[in-house]
């Protein structure tokens, strides 16, 4: 995969929640995604952003315009120093209303993207990786 | 901007969301919201998303919360205006904001809960004139 | 012997007559297309071109065609390939365009060469033309995939029109095997629509529709659930006994839609549910 371009910035506020959304949104309007498709990554990004800073006590957002062959896409990369996620099935499948469990909406936010996927030990920290094609 | 502003229109309150919310802001409104639904004796509260264009859970959960916080209060709350794009990113996400009216637009909105509150006058009304109560 | 070429003063010191040679080139060959150009047109094309290749050829860089010097030249020659892709040239009778400057270049050159230089002079000009030649014909390429790609869209979008029913109450009728990219695109123009007429009732009816499988019933339930969030409500009409079958079978849930065997049940429901009913005119005697 061929990285064209990318950009780092933290997580850490509340605001950096929505800058976080606005830089997402600009990239994605670069690539030319489609309303629908822009909305639906603006909107993963924002819940997955939200975890890092509440959740994982802060951390990094990396923003990348990718090619893979002919196609092009964004990707972005969730980084924490955080406490991990202990079951990620479990994770995974959590509704938003559901008592219990980590309320992470973690499910919805794969079903907004292409690719998803999630590299976390409790511990350790979690990094997740979200891909939006175009 | 710190606050959002509420505007009262006769029994309800109409509150437009245009900017970018950041959580803090939200959960501003739901208390400001709260405040005034009691402080009006409001019987409605309209919300019109129509300038949003991203709703994520979080802004989904606060949207619940006052419907159902409105609702302890005796007043209904109808979200106007959502984006055919959030729409379909909610569904996709699995939000359904329970407990949530939608409406096209405000004026749609309106008579939609005028038209709730004129229905339950009638029950009153009904409920009053029979003898056996 | 310097590196340079004739080139930049052939095309520099020339009176016009390249041009009128030139154009008796592309006009006596059959990719001139009389039918889709005139004379006059093609004749300020190649005017247009000889100034701008002429210019660029005076920076002295022929070893490509991709930097700054040449971009005017590039630019003309994708505005060229693109109108003619679009008037519906072929693409060798596009890059004909450039190639059939090779023989009044030639002929000039070898005027001015010495023996020695010819060789070397004829493969300068001949490579700058080549690549000129393939460029135009990758813009030319493009194109075409840009026209279809849009006219596939089109074609999704107008097999599946929205129609306004009555004031508050539009209905699409599907027509034709749903497929699953067709069904979004049905989707979101439903959406748009719903907003545009300010629609409360919206019958999506699939009488035309032959099978459906599980993935369009899904976006079928997806795109309810969005009208719903919006505002306003869905009624879903002529579903067939074997599609209705299917849907059990694959264990589809339609919990919340309301179905109506009939178009026309649907419409009655809709308009009820705005406020309206239908009444039959007394007949006058």
């Amino acid at each position: 995969m061929l990285i064209r371009k990318g950009d780092s910035r933290p997580l850490r506020t509340e605001d950096d929640v929505v800058f976080s959304r606005q830089a997402v949104r600009s990239w994605a309007v670069e690539i030319g995604l489609s309303l629908v498709d822009q909305t639906k990554l603006v909107t993963a990004a924002s819940e997955l952003a939200r975890n890092t800073v509440v959740y994982g006590g802060g951390g990094t957002l990396t923003l990348e315009q990718v090619e893979d062959g002919i196609r092009r896409g964004i990707r972005l990369v969730f980084d924490d120093q955080g406490p991990g996620i202990p079951d990620i099935e479990r994770a995974l499948q959590d509704g938003f209303t559901s008592g219990g469990g980590l309320g992470l909406g973690l499910g919805g936010a794969r079903r907004l993207v292409n690719e998803f996927h999630i590299d976390s030990r409790p511990g350790e920290g979690t990094r997740i990786t979200v891909v939006k094609w175009k | 901007m710190d606050r959002i502003p509420i505007l009262k229109m006769g029994r309800f309150l109409l509150v437009t969301i245009q900017v970018d919310m950041h959580d803090r802001l939200a959960l501003t409104l739901q208390d400001d919201l709260t405040e005034r639904i009691v402080k009006e004796g409001a019987r409605g509260v309209l919300i019109d998303i129509s300038s949003l264009e991203i709703v994520d859970s979080f802004i989904g959960r606060v949207l619940g919360n006052i419907a159902a916080m409105s609702r302890v209060l005796d007043a209904k709350t109808v979200v106007t205006g959502m984006q055919p794009a959030v729409a379909i990113t909610l569904v996709e996400l699995g939000l359904t904001l329970p407990g949530v009216r939608t409406a096209l637009n405000v004026e749609r909105g309106m008579e939609l809960l005028q038209g709730e509150l004129d229905r339950e006058g009638l029950a009153t009304v009904e409920a009053d004139a029979d003898p056996q109560g | 012997m310097p590196d340079g070429t004739l080139l930049p003063a052939v095309l520099a010191e020339d009176d016009g007559r390249l041009l009128d040679d030139w154009m008796r080139e592309q006009l006596a060959s059959a990719s001139v297309r009389r039918d889709l150009m005139s004379e006059t047109e093609l004749r300020q094309q190649s005017a247009e071109f000889l100034g701008a290749f002429g210019l660029a050829v005076q920076t002295g860089n022929f070893r490509s065609v991709d930097g700054p010097e040449w971009a005017p030249v590039r630019d003309l020659l994708a505005s060229v390939s693109r109108s003619r892709a679009l008037q519906g040239f072929s693409p060798s009778d596009t890059a004909y365009f450039i190639f059939s400057l090779k023989q009044p270049l030639f002929t000039r050159l070898a005027a001015r060469a010495t023996p020695e230089q010819l060789a070397s002079e004829a493969w300068t000009a001949s490579t700058v033309l080549d690549r000129l030649g393939l460029y135009i014909t990758e813009v030319f390429q493009k194109s075409r995939e840009e026209v279809i790609a849009r006219q596939q869209e089109e074609l999704m979008e107008l097999s599946t029109p929205v129609v306004k029913v009555w004031e508050g109450v539009v209905a699409v009728p599907l027509i034709g095997t749903l497929d699953s990219a067709r069904t979004q695109v049905v989707m979101e123009n439903l959406l748009a629509r719903i907003v545009e007429y300010g629609a409360s009732v919206a019958i999506i009816d699939i009488t035309g529709v032959p099978t459906v499988d599980t993935l369009v019933a899904q976006h079928l339930i997806k795109t309810v659930a969005a009208a719903r969030l919006m505002g306003a409500e869905c009624i879903i009409s002529g579903i067939r006994p074997q599609i209705a079958q299917t849907i059990v079978h694959l264990g589809v849930v339609l919990e919340n839609v309301t179905t109506k065997a009939s178009l026309a049940d649907a419409i009655l429901v809709a308009l009820r549910a705005t406020g309206y009913t239908v009444t039959r005119i007394a007949s006058r005697s």
